[in-house]
């Protein structure tokens, strides 16, 4: 079992440095970015396959946590606390080394948060409007957890389109790149694009590691349980409530870590990314994905991701994920990558030919 | 020794009184069972022992420590294992996984140690996958320990239910109707099965129709009519009990 899960880690790894390689000598690199980007959003995909696929709770709230994290980070590491510094909590954080100043786009000094603290405000704060609205609303099932966390996505949405702080409509642009260890930094730059690809991917690759320990586990197999017979998963002694509630953090803070991170490497971010469409979207991937396959899931997670941002969907982008949720749960409510499904079409192709070899 | 003590148990839905005043003791190592007409309250009864829902009064002791207002996985916790009426495995997982979610209360590995497969962790789960096998083992179920649960036979199915709850390694079992929908040859096997877990020290609490399972096995017997104890004796004495005879044969004359 566990020499398998690290053979496919291996496969990954090879297949990122192949797609590399690839682009490098066709010259495609542009397509890099997008694939960089794609990357981070699978962060998400793979954070809601656990909830959704494993825990068998679903989230339509997920883009709320990505923006949470997303605009955090962004205000903390654009907006000037220059005016402030005499404030005793923020004159605390300055000698604590955790503000840094910077000039501005005219060459005006400004005092700002680091990445490195933004980002941990960032997702503390995305892991304790989970833990608060989670406890209540996982009490829900079904179509009622739905709407509960649609309604939650609907409030961060009119949030962040509603502050003057946050930019309105426009978001928050000009967000500084984010020096992760001395030489690594996430930046859309076009110099560091190959570095930032690796990057990206590094971190996918961690995150899925941990993901395919935790689907491995003690807690992912309790987590099935409670997907597969919720009373008898307590009656066996899970503490069902706690097992959600955790799952349903743990999967918003990989939201909320993909959202510090994209806006960070596109430099800036919009309402949109809050917005329910892009919920949805993550849903409809996690279910072409096969539902309780986190492989599933990534591939799905970056081929979609990549074709939409090439632009391949044109103006119905929106449009094609609405269709492929509407489609999966009609034709294949379990999900599409599944391997009984693999399975059944061998079987089907093996029979066929079968009775070829017959006649 | 009384493992279980009921005391003076009421729980009603609206203005239906599922249970009304029962109270009854289990002795540590028997077998008791619980009979009734339909509707009579048995698994109201059952439900508030093991945590599904909670009386309007009365006191559930289990061990001596009061247990009633407790969430299931706390009741399953302090020992006490039950199996479903209407079966539930878990769905999309096999054999072997449903058996090793039964060991769940006996091991620790939590998220932060399962998503780093820490050394011990996997130390753990080899013991939790060879207990469970030895479990099918002894319930006869090995060859089907990778077959998914709810893929398997309606008999094999509430063997597999009773395996779950075993890997819990409870001190009281209690079984909600496990004969129903088994024939006579699988009632058979069922009651050999029960009368064995007595046998390894296990004290069994269970709700059946079978007369003939309950009869055989039982060493003592209670009887529920419209939510209250009309007996509770050995079982010959239910057999010879008029009231009991009554409530299940109706009246004499009528």
């Amino acid at each position: 079992m566990g020499h398998q899960r690290y053979l496919q880690i291996l496969g990954l790894i090879s297949a990122v440095i192949a797609v590399q390689l690839f682009t490098y000598y066709t010259d495609t690199g542009h397509h890099l970015t997008q694939l960089t980007m794609s990357a981070y959003y699978s962060l998400v995909i793979i954070g809601l396959c656990l909830l959704i696929g494993y825990a068998g709770q679903i989230s339509l709230g997920h883009a709320g946590f990505f923006a949470i994290g997303g605009y955090i980070s962004a205000f903390l590491t654009t907006h000037n606390f220059l005016p402030y510094k005499d404030n005793y909590f923020i004159s605390f954080l300055s000698k604590s080394g955790l503000l840094a100043s910077r000039e501005d786009l005219y060459g005006g000094q400004i005092l700002i948060f680091h990445p490195w603290a933004a980002c941990i405000a960032a997702v503390l704060f995305a892991v304790i409007v989970a833990y608060l609205i989670g406890g209540p609303v996982l009490k829900l099932k079904g179509h009622y957890l739905a709407m509960a966390t649609l309604g939650f996505g609907i409030i961060v949405y009119k949030i962040v389109l509603g502050t003057e702080k946050f930019g309105a409509a426009d978001g928050i642009s000009d967000v500084p790149s984010f020096v992760l260890l001395p030489g690594v930094e996430i930046t859309g730059k076009l110099p560091v694009r190959i570095m930032n690809y690796y990057v990206a991917w590094v971190i996918v690759i961690i995150c899925m590691i941990i993901l395919l320990n935790l689907i491995n586990s003690r807690i992912g197999r309790a987590l099935r349980s409670i997907h597969g017979a919720e009373d008898a998963s307590n009656a066996m002694g899970v503490n069902t409530a706690k097992y959600k509630l955790n799952t349903f953090v743990l999967s918003a803070a990989f939201a909320s870590v993909a959202g510090v991170f994209l806006t960070h490497y596109n430099g800036g971010i919009g309402p949109s990314e809050a917005s329910v469409m892009k919920s949805v979207r993550y849903v409809a991937i996690v279910a072409v994905g096969g539902m309780a396959n986190l492989w599933g899931a990534l591939i799905m997670g970056v081929l979609l991701n990549f074709l939409s941002l090439r632009g391949y969907f044109g103006t119905y982008d929106d449009a094609v994920f609405g269709g492929i949720l509407i489609l999966i749960m009609l034709f294949a409510p379990e999900g599409l990558l599944r391997i009984d499904l693999f399975r059944s079409l061998k079987g089907m192709f093996l029979k066929i030919s079968d009775s070829k070899e017959k006649t | 020794m009384a493992i279980l003590e009921v005391r003076d148990l009421s729980r009603s839905f609206g203005g239906l009184q599922a249970v009304f005043n029962v109270s009854f003791t289990v002795k540590n190592g028997s077998i008791k069972a619980l009979i009734g007409p339909n509707g009579a309250g048995k698994t109201t009864l059952f439900n508030l022992i093991s945590g599904f829902l909670k009386p309007d009064t009365g006191s559930v002791l289990f061990n001596n420590q009061k247990i009633h207002g407790l969430k299931p996985y706390q009741v399953a916790g302090k020992g006490l294992s039950r199996t479903f009426q209407h079966i539930k495995l878990f769905h999309k997982m096999t054999v072997l996984e449903n058996i090793m979610i039964g060991r769940h209360i006996h091991s620790k590995a939590e998220f932060i140690s399962g998503m780093f497969n820490l050394p011990w962790t996997q130390r753990e789960e080899k013991a939790i996958r060879e207990r469970s096998l030895e479990i099918l083992n002894f319930l006869g179920l090995s060859e089907m320990a990778d077959a998914e649960a709810t893929s398997l036979a309606y008999g094999q199915q509430r063997i597999a239910e009773l395996a779950r709850a075993l890997a819990c390694e409870p001190k009281l079992l209690l079984l909600d109707e496990p004969a129903a929908g088994l024939n006579m040859r699988e009632t058979a096997e069922m009651a050999k099965l029960i009368a064995r877990i007595r046998d390894m020290g296990i004290t069994v609490l269970i709700v059946e129709h079978d007369m003939s399972l309950v009869m055989n096995i039982s060493d003592e017997i209670i009887v529920l009519s419209y939510g209250q104890k009309i007996a509770d004796d050995i079982p010959l004495a239910i057999q010879k009990n008029s009231e009991v005879i009554r409530v299940y044969l109706g009246e004499e004359d009528a």
